[in-house]
């Protein structure tokens, strides 16, 4: 695979509304690899770039299954089959004693699961990306707002995504190396 | 919005009068973040840094002193088998509850004024939990063995006791301590990766950026950041009511008079939710004092603290009354007997403070804003609310467990110079965490007043 040296067009705005607008147009122009960044969530973004989807709520119920599930048998077998005591003939499976350690690890597993789950779709530990050769790139976690067409995209053409991008009230537009 | 406007100088016109106007977005990341990377250490965090470490030294004495010889070092003794270690595990981990309602619970009540105090009350949370869990495996008798308490495939072919309310107590803490943890330091992440960014020091740059994991602010990322973080919340708030709820279970599941009471769940968790406030009111006063951040955490955050101490407050009151109409109602000599020792015994003193310092004093006076609204009074008030919480673990366990059924079994608990040595060093443990906490992390969460400007200005605009 032929590793294009340009990873992409930055462009810097100063408010969430100007980054908002520059996305939807963005979007509506057909680009779809685009990615924006910003120091804190700004709603309609993610819809706006055309993402959607987060499975992090699906980890998160299958964490809470899997620990309701694991704790519960944890304290059956051995009461049951394991190592039964019989105290005054009461029940082996006392199940409303077994309550408090299920409902803690079912709320243990699907903590595990959102937390982990969400950096691992994330990818992240990421400890370098090309987007932090973006000139004012800290920025990002100030008070400035960007977005990124990455050169993958189909449509993308250095000269005329550029001049895309600067047609928008964008503060100053970069390229970025891989 | 607020209807003692004119008495809160921050509120200008429209916006909340939980932010002081004037900020923007650098401002804020300029405020926070400064007080980390570029302020100097102040004198004062040098001293008080100095008194915690002190304290935590001593620990560090109590604690191997206590391996060495054992738990005969303490005051307790047959019938009171569990003395300070129990009393200060509980009053701990109450205090560490409200960190996790203001993080989680505020945050599904979707309360704005919840962002400037959520990240130093989740850090207490985390401190007070670490100096809580220390003192179930202090006061076993053989320390060393804690990890029976674990279900581990062991060579004896034995499990631990499900059925107890102490090793409920083991998931229980482990749990709500990983949780919060998570939830800390998910809420971080975003902060950390301006804490890189900011960085001038290469030292500070390369450990701050390790721990941001490379956060870049990427709009994907918030998407799923946002919605893990809401299922945090959503997930702390009912183990915050069940962690508590499992402490209580420690005293209900026994039969000793005064212990085994169905109103003890509800009624600890509201204590742990008072004291805890109470122990985020003297924080917050403190911080904003020192820091300056009166901007940020202002008096409608106190008002706010403070209506929700009186809250908790009128629970906890509504327990005690409980506690001593049935014992009364029940007809049962033993706990008619129970409750008027509390109140007339050799303990009574101490019953009676915990009155004065839990009800007489806040019940009373957090009714008036102008009360709610003076940061001394409010300082004062707090200290008070904690003192009275402890003593109220330190009555039910202590005056239950002196007289039950048998009075040829009655006897006395006095504290000896560990207990106090123990509880004091735990109190250093806390404050020793804490002062490293807010030299080298931002003790507001930067994102979050982010969003309550931008929010500010979308009213505006």
């Amino acid at each position: 695979m032929k590793m294009n040296p340009l990873y992409g067009l930055m462009a810097e705005f100063e408010t969430t509304g100007d980054l908002l607008s520059a996305a939807q147009h963005a979007y509506s122009a057909g680009y779809r690899q685009i990615d924006a960044f910003t120091p804190f969530p700004v709603e309609g973004l993610a819809e706006a770039i055309g993402f959607h989807q987060t499975y992090v709520s699906l980890l998160c119920l299958g964490g809470g299954l899997a620990g309701c599930l694991g704790g519960f048998l944890l304290q059956y077998w051995p009461n049951v089959f394991g190592y039964p005591l019989n105290i005054g003939g009461k029940p082996y499976n006392s199940w409303p004693s077994f309550i408090p350690i299920t409902f803690e690890l079912t709320v243990l597993c699907a903590g595990l699961a959102t937390v982990f789950g969400m950096l691992i779709l994330n990818g992240l530990p990421t400890p370098y990306h090309p987007v932090f050769n973006a000139p004012r790139f800290e920025l990002a976690t100030n008070n400035r707002f960007f977005l990124c067409i990455k050169a993958r995209d189909p449509m993308f053409d250095a000269q005329q995504t550029r001049q895309f991008l600067e047609g928008m009230k964008a503060h100053e537009v970069s390229e970025i190396e891989s | 919005m607020s209807p003692e406007g004119s008495e809160n100088a921050a509120v200008v016109e429209a916006g909340p009068p939980i932010l002081a106007p004037g900020h923007t977005y650098a401002t804020i990341t300029d405020k926070i973040a400064s007080i980390v990377l570029v302020q100097k250490t102040k004198r004062g965090w040098w001293f008080g840094f100095t008194v915690s470490f002190a304290l935590l030294m001593v620990l560090n004495l109590a604690i191997v002193y206590l391996l060495m010889v054992g738990v005969g070092i303490w005051g307790i003794n047959i019938p009171i088998a569990w003395g300070f270690a129990i009393v200060n595990f509980v009053w701990w981990i109450g205090i560490g509850h409200a960190g996790t309602l203001i993080s989680a619970f505020l945050l599904l009540m979707r309360q704005p004024w919840r962002q400037s105090i959520n990240r130093f009350a989740e850090a207490m949370t985390l401190f007070a939990v670490a100096s809580a869990g220390m003192f179930p495996m202090l006061h076993m008798g053989r320390p060393w063995l804690f990890y029976w308490l674990l279900p581990y495939p062991d060579t004896m072919g034995t499990w631990p006791q499900f059925r107890s309310p102490l090793v409920w107590d083991v998931f229980a803490v482990s749990t709500y301590a990983t949780i919060s943890l998570l939830f800390w330091f998910v809420g971080l992440l975003p902060d950390l990766a301006t804490l890189r960014d900011r960085a001038r020091r290469r030292v500070a740059q390369v450990i701050y950026g390790f721990f941001a994991l490379g956060w870049r602010g990427s709009a994907r990322h918030w998407h799923r950041y946002e919605m893990a973080y809401l299922l945090l919340a959503g997930l702390a708030t009912p183990l915050v009511i069940s962690v508590h709820t499992v402490v209580s279970f420690d005293f209900t599941i026994a039969v000793v008079p005064g212990w085994h009471s169905t109103i003890f769940p509800p009624y600890f968790v509201a204590g742990a939710i008072y004291s805890g406030f109470a122990m985020v009111l003297t924080l917050a006063i403190l911080l904003r004092q020192f820091y300056g951040l009166e901007d940020f955490v202002t008096l409608q955050h106190l008002d706010n603290m403070a209506k929700i101490l009186l809250a908790t407050g009128l629970i906890v009151a509504y327990g005690y009354m409980m506690e001593t109409f049935m014992a009364f109602y029940s007809g049962v000599p033993y706990d008619r007997y129970m409750i008027m020792n509390r109140m007339t015994g050799p303990y009574a003193p101490v019953y009676w403070t915990l009155i004065t310092c839990n009800i007489a004093i806040p019940l009373t006076t957090l009714w008036f804003a102008k009360i709610r609204r003076n940061v001394a009074a409010l300082f004062v008030i707090s200290l008070i609310v904690q003192v009275g919480m402890w003593l109220e673990r330190f009555v039910i366990v202590v005056t239950s467990l002196h007289r039950d059924f048998l009075p040829s079994s009655w006897g006395m608990y006095r504290p000896t110079n560990w207990d106090w040595a123990t509880f004091a060093g735990s109190l250093g443990l806390f404050l020793t965490l804490f002062y490293l906490f807010i030299r080298f992390l931002p003790m507001i969460s930067i994102f979050e007043m982010r969003g309550l400007v931008h929010e500010v200005n979308a009213k505006k605009g």
